[in-house]
Parts: structure tokens; C-alpha cells; sequence
């Protein structure tokens, strides 16, 4: 989101998704829809719960031994005849890419779904240098024409219905044309078609890249990724390190839980893998092959709270089961990566301050966790987190002043029946039929739209005296 | 058998009557119940804002005010899983009173989980009437990975019919300081939760978790609702008992 949008707090950005009805309608149905796929493929699926075991194992395993596994990634790209290109920033990866670009006279670039292209501004920074990126993931084709950013980590158009997409094809391709997904579908990939014919440049992430054998491995619906690394002559690819895994055996345990967890698919319609340039003989691939490994804040992390976070897959079950993201989209968290693992990862790209509301936006009720193909621990993260926006003193004074009276009468029950004392006598005023209706200041943000109980005439405390 | 009632802030000061049903019911089965005086809190509120010296203190004090029981019952799925699962963490740093907290651990459970684990209770009396709905409370189903004990209890009673409440593991919206620092979105999780509570037709809604009970029962209070918002223990008892 551009830094004017993100000027508006997040409670007003929340509140406006609340009251926008076409988001209501398309993100109730497309995440109810993602959670029952989810949950019947788990069902039929009884060595899933190991297979997440295992797969998490594997995430921390490479953690453990992350430059070395890189290392042994990067000899075996070169020795396929690829470059390895190490960027410490999204700044210093998008250089990477617009370099290339310059060097070998690239105008147009076609791209396969990837949210560390997102995280860097990858399709801003093409345009300002003269090379046109075209999104050729239907969802993300979408959002280009629309000028938008991705509002899902896998449906990037999920916030949008089937009639603003003939709406806005209509209006963008010139024509007319229903709301009817297969249509519209139909339509895309003709306007495609020509793209991918003309690209100098293909760009896509890496779902995975295997140490051992130098493959880089792209999960997708469309197919689109495998016209996007096999038709321009230059393939790159963008990802953040810490998608490397040791071995195929390892891709295939992932494998069988991702899609799953994503789309409720045993497995993508395509699986893609790429092994470096096109070798004599072979009738199809690029000339060139770039892999660029992206630390961009990832590195500062191995050691630290969000340790478990680099365990992501990126698949998006959290967002769906997310009882905040599933009322509010993607769009009003304001940055790359939405929803409850989203969270976590703007910290880490952009640091604590960057998430001093976005920390508060869970009601930590563990969905997220429960979903996770690698049972990263979200809420626990969460909190730790606002520990440190506490200790930090990013969390406003104000805050932290209540939060410190509070701990001071928690602490003393004396404090405590003085504190139900005073508010036995203060809630007076605003007592109807045993409830109260309306309470001033702070109180107001529960009582808008919720009765509260009043203080007891008798605490249970008090009651127990006679019930001994 | 002995236990103690662990009230919780919310149970003291707001639904003292969920506690009087709590020791009504528990004594009913032969139980011995004591209230260790000078209770306030378990923390949770400080815990999950991120102020962790503040509920390290708390939990302190909660740790040696129950050092004495036998076991220990909470009427808040919530409240039993913090003090079962971060009790020991916060107080780590001191060795004694970190294995005083993993005692406290090993003998605390919420109410249902009580009387289903440790009383071995399968059905149980009570002059409730009414068609009830249950929903479940994120601590108590994911934290503390509970879903059969109440709807148990509940279906074994003669007077009472349960009906499934769709979604009933999504949250109410609750979430504790959340519910206030984002009123709107905590409201618009709960209106999803209630239309799903009217579309059973059950006249009572029932829960083992106060905090989920103060959001559910002050929504529904407020758009006028027939249906009520009942404590497990409530209906166990028998309401009147409350």
C-alpha cells in the first residue's frame, strides 16, 4: 500500500472495510469456501498430521544450517550454468533485476504469481525504468488492471466479485463482457497469450529451491508459471532465503501438505520445476537463468521472536481461518503480507514500529495456529511481540500507564474490592434494567454496540462468606 | 475429594452467580469445596498485551495462594489455560516457584474438563429446561484441546435438548483488550457468531468461558435477543441455583 494510504490509522482502514459491502460478500464466500476445502482434504488425509510434523522439522533443521544449505543452492545453480545473484535488501534485489533489464535490452517482463516481487515494489520499479511487467496470474492480472495490490498471499483478487471483474475487463480490454468466471477467464488469457509471445523477461518466485539438485519449484493453478520460465529468454527468479530446503525427498513432504492447506488440492494443477538455463540438446527453457536470494530483514530473525515465522510456506490458511482478516480483507492491514502471519512479517521486513496497531489486530484465538501446515505458533509470536512494542516503548504512554495500574491492582486484593467498589458506585448513573447500556470514555468502545454486566452487588467473594 | 474454586476477575466482580452454581453443583457430586481467599486475577489481561513483569507478579501470588489444594476449578476455559500453559514460562527465572507453577499446572482444570477427567462424571441432574446451543471457547477448544466434555454433560441431561451451532469453534470476537481496541471489528465477529446462534432456534446459549459469555451475552442483550447466555455451570445446577 502506498505510504498516503497508510496515513489513514488502521482502525479507520478496518472500519472502512467493515462497511464495504461488495468486500463482505467476497471474502465470506471465498474464505468459507477455502475452509471447507481445507478441512475435506485433511479429512482423507490421516498422514497429514505427521507429514506436518515432518514438514516443520524440516524448516527448523535448515534454519539451524541456513548458510550452508544456501551455499550448496548457489553451486548448484552455477554448476546448471545459472547465476546466483545475493541481495541484503529489497533494494539491492531490485536493482538485481532492473540491471539485468538495462544490460540485455529488456521492454517487457511477464511474471508468475510472487510475493517477494511484492515485497520489493518490483512492477513500480520496472515501469519507472522503461520495462513494462505484465502479471500473468489471473488473480494478479486482475489487480494490475485495477492498480491494485494483492489483498491474499494466494487469491490476490479474493476481495473482488466475478461482476467488478466484467466490470473492470469491460472498461480495461474493451468489450462486454458477463460476469461469468469462465468467460472472463476466456478473455484473459487471450490478451496473455500475446504477452507471453512477446516478453523479453520471465519473473517469478520460488515456493522452494532444493539445495542438493539446484531446482527452483513453482506451485500454480495456471500454468502461467511454466510459460513465464520456459517462452522469454531470461528466466529470474526472486526469493526469500529462507525458501531453500535440503533435498527432493524433503519438496515431497512438502508438497503433500501444501495444497491441502492452500486450495484444499491434494496438489496444484502444476508443479513446476526449473533446473537452471536451457543445456544443449534440450528443446525449450531460457538461455539465461538468474536466482536471486533475498534476505531483506529474514537473516536478523534466525536468532530472534519471529524465529518461527521463516517457517511459512506462504500458503494462506491462516488469512482464511482469521476471524479479523475474514471481516476486514487484506487491504486495511496496509502492507505486503496480510492477515495474522502477516503480521509477523511486516514486523520483520519492517520492523516493531511498523506494527504497533497490527500487533493488536488478533483476538489470539488460535485458528491460525490449528491451520498451519507447520504449526508455526502465530499468537504466541503475537504476544511476544507486543512484549517487546511494551518494553520498546513503541505502545503509546497512555497505554502503558493502564496496563501498569492495572498490574498494580491486580496484585493487591485490597486494591481489587476497591476497584469493584468504585465502579459499583460510578456505574450508577448508567444502569437500565440490571445492565448497563452506556458508559463514557474508554468504556464507550465496549458499550456502542454491547450491554456490559454491572459490578455485582456481591461479589462472589462476599457470597462465599455465606455459603461456607 | 477436595478442590478449590479458582473465581477469576470476571467471575468475582461480574457472574458471582456462575461461581454460587459452580459450588452448588460441585458439592452436590460430593465435593469439598474451598475458596482460597484474596483472589484477583490470573493475568491474562497483562499477559496478552505484552505487560509480562506485571502478570509474572500476578501469577506469583496465584501460585502460592493455591500451593495448598488438592485441585483446582476455573469456570474460564481461558483463565485455566494460562495458568496450565504460561504460569511455568513467566516464572521461570525463579526455580522454586516455577516448579510451584508447574504443580499448579497439573492440578488445574476448567470446569467441564473437571468433571469429565478427574470427577469421571458421564451424566448429571438438573431441573434446566430448555432447547441450548454450545459454543466453544477458543482457549478451551485449541489451547486446551477440549470439544466433548461439555456437549457431554449437556446431552445427558433429561430436560435439555442440544442443537449444533454452525461455526461454533469460530470466535466471538472477545479476544479481551481486543474487544475495546477494535470495537468494530471484535462487533462485526460477534454479529456473524449471533446470527448463527438465532438460526438454531435454542432459547439458551451456553459457554464455559466469561469472556466469551460478556461479549456474547452483552450482544445479544442488546439487539434484544430471547435467547440467554448461560455458564455451563448454570445450567448443570440448575439456573435458580444461581
Amino acid at each position: 500500500m502506498s505510504d498516503e494510504a497508510l496515513k489513514v490509522s488502521f482502525p479507520k482502514r478496518a472500519g472502512a472495510a467493515l462497511k464495504d459491502a461488495f468486500l463482505q460478500e467476497a471474502l465470506t464466500i471465498a474464505t468459507t469456501k477455502f475452509i471447507e476445502l481445507r478441512r475435506e482434504s485433511f479429512a482423507g488425509f490421516p498422514q497429514g498430521e505427521a507429514l506436518r510434523d515432518r514438514a516443520r522439522g524440516i524448516k527448523e533443521a535448515t534454519l539451524q544450517r541456513l548458510d550452508f544449505y544456501l551455499g550448496q543452492l548457489a553451486d548448484s545453480v552455477e554448476r546448471l550454468g545459472g547465476r546466483v545473484h545475493w541481495a541484503a535488501t529489497g533494494e539491492e534485489a531490485r536493482e538485481t533485476v532492473l540491471r539485468l533489464c538495462r544490460d540485455r535490452g529488456v521492454r517487457m517482463a511477464v511474471k508468475s504469481k510472487s510475493m517477494a516481487t511484492e515485497e520489493i515494489d518490483l512492477n513500480e520499479a520496472l515501469e519507472r525504468a522503461g520495462v513494462t511487467p505484465v502479471e500473468t496470474d489471473l488473480g494478479e492480472y486482475i489487480i494490475q488492471l485495477a492498480h491494485e495490490k494483492p489483498s491474499h498471499i494466494i487469491a490476490p483478487a479474493i476481495h473482488k466479485t466475478k461482476g467488478q471483474v466484467a466490470e473492470l475487463f469491460s472498461k480495461e480490454l474493451h468489450g462486454q463482457f458477463a460476469a461469468d468466471p469462465e468467460v472472463l477467464t476466456a478473455v484473459a488469457r487471450k490478451a496473455l497469450r500475446e504477452k507471453f509471445l512477446q516478453a523479453d523477461m520471465g519473473i517469478t518466485g520460488a515456493n522452494f529451491a532444493v539445495a542438493e539438485t539446484g531446482t527452483v519449484v513453482l506451485v500454480t493453478n495456471e500454468g502461467n508459471g511454466r510459460m513465464v520460465t520456459s517462452l522469454p529468454r531470461i528466466h529470474v527468479a526472486v526469493m526469500g532465503m529462507e525458501k531453500v530446503i535440503p533435498s527432493m525427498t524433503d519438496l515431497m513432504v512438502f508438497l503433500a501438505i501444501l495444497a491441502r492447506s492452500a486450495t484444499g488440492q491434494k496438489l496444484s494443477s502444476y508443479t513446476t520445476l526449473v533446473r537452471g538455463p536451457r543445456q544443449p540438446g534440450e528443446l525449450e527453457g531460457p538461455e539465461e537463468f538468474h536466482l536471486i536470494l533475498m534476505d531483506n530483514g529474514r537473516s536478523r530473525q534466525i536468532a530472534g521472536t519471529l524465529r518461527e515465522a521463516l517457517y511459512c510456506l506462504r500458503c494462506g490458511a491462516c488469512l482464511n481461518v482469521c476471524p479479523v482478516y475474514r471481516q476486514i480483507g487484506g487491504h486495511a492491514y496496509g502492507y505486503t503480507y496480510p492477515g495474522p502471519i502477516g503480521i509477523l512479517l511486516t514486523a520483520m521486513l519492517k520492523g516493531n514500529a511498523s506494527v504497533k496497531d497490527l500487533a493488536h489486530a488478533s483476538s489470539l484465538c488460535g485458528a491460525c495456529k490449528d491451520v498451519c501446515p507447520v504449526r508455526i505458533d502465530i499468537p504466541r509470536m503475537l504476544i511476544e511481540l507486543r512484549e517487546q512494542l511494551d518494553r520498546e516503548k513503541i505502545a503509546p504512554w497512555t497505554e502503558r500507564t493502564v496496563f501498569t495500574l492495572a498490574a498494580l491492582i491486580l496484585k493487591s486484593p485490597a486494591l481489587f474490592r476497591a476497584a469493584a467498589a468504585a465502579g459499583r458506585l460510578l456505574q450508577r448513573p448508567f444502569l437500565r434494567n440490571g445492565r448497563v447500556r452506556s458508559l463514557p470514555l474508554l468504556f464507550a468502545r465496549w458499550t456502542a454496540t454491547r450491554d456490559l454486566p454491572p459490578v455485582a452487588s456481591k461479589t462472589f467473594t462476599e457470597r462465599w462468606k455465606e455459603m461456607k | 475429594m477436595k478442590a478449590s474454586l479458582m473465581i477469576t476477575c470476571l467471575g468475582d466482580l461480574l457472574f458471582p452467580e456462575v461461581g454460587v452454581a459452580m459450588v452448588t453443583l460441585l458439592r452436590r457430586l460430593g465435593v469439598e469445596v474451598d475458596f482460597p481467599e484474596g483472589q484477583t486475577c490470573c493475568g491474562m489481561p497483562l499477559f496478552n498485551s505484552g505487560y509480562h513483569a506485571g502478570a509474572a507478579e500476578v501469577a506469583a501470588r496465584t501460585v502460592r495462594l493455591f500451593e495448598a489444594s488438592e485441585h483446582v476449578v476455573v469456570p474460564s476455559g481461558s483463565c485455566a489455560w494460562m495458568v496450565k500453559t504460561e504460569f511455568p514460562g513467566l516464572l521461570k527465572h525463579d526455580p522454586a516457584l516455577r516448579a510451584a507453577a508447574e504443580r499448579l499446572a497439573a492440578k488445574t482444570r476448567e470446569l467441564s474438563q473437571f468433571l469429565v477427567e478427574v470427577l469421571r462424571v458421564d451424566r448429571i441432574e438438573s431441573s434446566f429446561k430448555g432447547t441450548v446451543t454450545y459454543h466453544d471457547s477458543c482457549h478451551l477448544l485449541r489451547g486446551l484441546g477440549e470439544s466433548a466434555a461439555a456437549r457431554k454433560l449437556l446431552k445427558s441431561l433429561r430436560g435439555v435438548e442440544l442443537v449444533e451451532l454452525p461455526e461454533a469453534d469460530q470466535c466471538c470476537g472477545f479476544g479481551g483488550s481486543f474487544s475495546v481496541r477494535l470495537p468494530d471489528v471484535s462487533t462485526a465477529i460477534l454479529d456473524k457468531k449471533l446470527a448463527n446462534v438465532e438460526r438454531t432456534g435454542a432459547d439458551c446459549l451456553v459457554a464455559c468461558d466469561a469472556g466469551c459469555l460478556m461479549q456474547m451475552g452483552g450482544g445479544l442483550s442488546r439487539r434484544g435477543s430471547r435467547v440467554r447466555a448461560l455458564h455451563l455451570a448454570q445450567i448443570l445446577a440448575g439456573e435458580d441455583k444461581g
